[in-house]
């Protein structure tokens, strides 16, 4: 466990240091996402480091099993905006609505065209 | 109650960052008795709880913050940690690629134009609609894209986390009525349109989906950060 929080925040750490550099364009944890995925490809075979890969795995899993709890604090904070809840709310709640259906519309359907024209076989 | 052992505790980090746990526990207990149904959101349930406990008490939210945060901080390393099922899933990855990245380019636009186009319709300001342009990634990433915009972080939050459930209630019905049933694009679009908490929705529903779903999050963090500045 120790191991594992340690490896990712090492991790998020170096890709704070890179977003720095980029001036910020892409947010530090992304960067160590991808950091991440790449440093365990690349160190797949080495046997010194495979009790840290495990640690890590359990580590993340037990994290992604509970994500939804780390969105509450922020949620909490809606109750600092009820000037513009109690004045525009529902135009708030309409484009929250229409832009996630939009959203969700399109991205599933280029997800599946494209998959069809490339030849991948589609759950039907 | 004792009033003064109330103001003792309700000042302190410990009491609000205990009471988030256990009211999230409650949350899923509660969201458990009827797994199908996506209106019993436990992240839900956990917001409206707790802001209704502040409201009643009169404590303020950066008070409630000072213990929530040690939870907020998590964000980051869980969205390290999403890449460890991108490694762990790396072969089924790569065969989607193309549809992956055709769904991320054409999502991510959908997602900041559709925002920024209905915000500007219903006369938004301009602090708003940077606010709410980059609500489809995941908390802290909209966070640093909408502070480096001049918008308003604390407001981003709080719509990041209404798409998120927004996202997470309709995915499952709107997906069954048009009829697809592939779970890797219903999962992409799942984590495209609403980040980690239709992720949290998508692991729910099937593991295929979830991990399509953080992959998606993932991406769409980084193209967000990108093409917004195209609309603003």
């Amino acid at each position: 466990m120790l191991v594992g929080i340690t490896i990712l925040l090492v991790f998020q750490l170096i890709g704070e240091t890179a977003a720095y550099f980029l001036g910020g364009f892409v947010p530090g944890p992304v960067i160590g996402m991808a950091m991440v995925a790449v440093a365990l490809v690349a160190t797949g075979g080495v046997a010194p480091l495979q009790p840290a890969h495990r640690q890590t795995l359990e580590t993340s899993r037990a994290i992604l099993a509970n994500l939804g709890i780390l969105f509450v604090p922020a949620g909490v904070g809606i109750i600092q905006h009820f000037d513009l809840i109690r004045d525009r709310g529902l135009a708030l709640l309409a484009i929250i609505v229409l832009s996630t259906v939009i959203t969700l519309a399109v991205t599933v359907w280029a997800f599946l065209l494209v998959k069809r024209l490339t030849g991948g076989s589609v759950d039907e | 109650m004792n009033s003064g052992l109330w103001v003792y505790l309700a000042t302190s980090p410990l009491l609000w960052l205990a009471g988030t746990l256990v009211v999230w526990l409650a949350a899923t207990r509660i969201a458990a008795l009827s797994p199908g149904n996506p209106l019993l959101n436990p992240i839900m349930l956990s917001i409206a709880a707790i802001a209704a406990v502040l409201l009643l008490s009169g404590v303020q939210y950066g008070t409630y913050f000072e213990g929530a945060q040690f939870i907020h901080f998590l964000l980051g390393p869980a969205t390290v940690a999403l890449g460890i099922p991108l490694y762990e899933k790396l072969a089924l990855v790569k065969t989607n690629l193309l549809p992956m990245l055709a769904a991320l380019i054409a999502g991510s636009l959908a997602a900041v134009g559709s925002t920024v186009f209905l915000s500007h319709l219903f006369g938004f300001s301009p602090s708003v609609v940077a606010s709410l342009a980059p609500k489809s990634t995941t908390a802290a990433v909209a966070m640093a894209i909408s502070s480096g915009l001049d918008g308003d972080p604390a407001l981003t939050a709080a719509v990041v986390v209404l798409t998120g459930i927004c996202g997470a209630i309709v995915v499952t019905p709107m997906m069954n009525a048009m009829r697809i049933r592939d779970y890797s694009a219903r999962g992409f679009a799942a984590g495209l349109a609403s980040h980690g908490i239709g992720t949290a929705r998508a692991y729910s529903v099937d593991p295929v989906a979830g991990l399509f779903s953080g992959i998606a999050m993932g991406l769409n963090a980084v193209l967000t950060s990108l093409i917004v500045h195209l609309f603003l």
